[in-house]
């Protein structure tokens, strides 16, 4: 099972008392028991009621989610070889950037005239506001890469960044006026 | 969000309601025990790449909502919780003819508290059960939305979010 290194993967370490569960919980084909019943629930249904026979949940509860660490790469393949180098080795960005985060840039092109070929791109691209996940789809770029780049850019002050949802003491969700709006938009498309 | 088992039509969906063609975008997972930022311990690293739909639909001038076709891969899970913190809900797609596929994404979500719909995606025109069988099937509560979609249809992909959005709403409200 592949983790990301240094213990930051949600289901490790802490699970460990679940055993075996929090191996197999999320590989469907060899799943906890409690799904043996589930997997031709349309078969058989001698027994009037055969999808309320008491069952285990699921899955067992998930852990308080933290913070997955961002992705990191390796130097492994070579494709990742040439990320690895722009990042300087870095595996993590200064700070959290969301995904989603919005990256635009007012920068003078002059200025940028001696970055790294890869914040220049970003930088291009972000004449028009990205997201992070946009700049890594659009460049290539593996997602954990970007953000270090982006973060990289953000301190040089070459783009400014936009966090949506950074409200944490409100669990990180959308306020109701949000999804007010995001709701009457959607209608109007 | 949009999550759902492999082949279940989540890229499909991505794209069906997108204004940009579904992007992939893709995060590289590094297997190893310690020791990420000593690059110089690489040797017996395995990485794998995970790939996640990602589309975009702009709303208003000033906003801009996003899709995430989550990895397909169960064991990815924990990129979710990165996803899943400032999203507003899933939709979660389902096939009934393999429904035990979406049983992952259910939990997950169920666990998480991120609201979220379940949406028949019936291949072919097919829904050979209604809403109210899956709801029993999945043991699913009476306040989950149960809607039938055809993941390839911009409108009947709309008004999944839209539905979604209405419940997100509902429960904040609650
Ligand atoms: N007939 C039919 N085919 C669909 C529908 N949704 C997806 N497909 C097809 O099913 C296949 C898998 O869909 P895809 O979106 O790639 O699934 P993903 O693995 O969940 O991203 C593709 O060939 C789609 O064209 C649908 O509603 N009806
Ligand atoms: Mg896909």
């Amino acid at each position: 099972m592949a983790t990301p290194p240094g213990g930051h993967h949600p289901y490790d370490g802490a699970h460990q008392s679940q055993g075996e569960n929090a191996q197999n919980r999320f590989n469907f084909p060899s799943a906890p028991s409690g799904q043996g019943g589930m997997q031709q629930p349309y078969q058989q249904p001698q027994s009037g009621h055969p999808y309320v026979q008491p069952q285990a949940p699921r899955i067992q509860p998930v852990q308080q989610r933290r913070r997955p660490e961002p992705a990191p790469t390796s130097g492994n393949h070579n494709p990742l070889v040439r990320p690895y180098a722009m990042t300087g080795g870095r595996t993590r960005p200064r700070y959290q950037l969301a995904i989603e985060a919005l990256v635009s840039t007012t920068a003078d092109p002059a200025r940028l005239q001696g970055q790294l070929p890869e914040h220049q791109r970003i930088c291009r691209l972000c004449f028009e506001i990205k997201s992070v996940a946009e700049i890594s789809a659009l460049l290539s770029i593996p997602l954990g890469v970007a953000r270090i780049l982006v973060a990289d850019l953000a301190e040089a002050g070459l783009v400014a960044i936009h966090q949506p949802g950074g409200d944490e003491s409100a669990g990180g969700q959308p306020d109701v006026t949000l999804l007010e709006r995001v709701l009457s938009g959607l209608r109007k498309l | 969000m949009v999550a759902g088992g492999f082949g279940v039509g989540k890229t499909t969906f991505v794209g069906a309601v997108s204004e940009i063609n579904p992007l992939r975008t893709e995060a590289v997972m590094t297997s190893a025990s310690a020791g990420i930022d000593d690059l110089t311990h690489t040797g017996d690293k395995t990485t794998t790449t995970v790939a996640m739909d990602f589309g975009r639909i702009t709303l208003d001038q000033d906003l801009i909502l996003y899709l995430f076709g989550t990895p397909g891969q169960d064991r990815f899970w924990f990129m979710w919780d990165d996803l899943v913190r400032d999203a507003i809900g899933a939709v979660v797609l389902v096939d009934t003819r393999r429904l035990a596929d979406c049983f992952p994404a259910v939990d997950y979500f169920e666990n998480s508290g991120l609201p979220f719909v379940i949406a028949l995606n019936g291949f072919d025109g097919h829904q050979p059960y209604t809403p109210e069988e899956v709801r029993e099937a999945l043991q699913i509560g009476p306040d989950t939305p149960i809607i039938t979609t055809d993941a390839r249809h911009r409108a009947d992909a709309k008004s999944a979010l839209i539905t979604l959005v209405e419940h997100a709403l509902m429960a904040r409200l609650r």
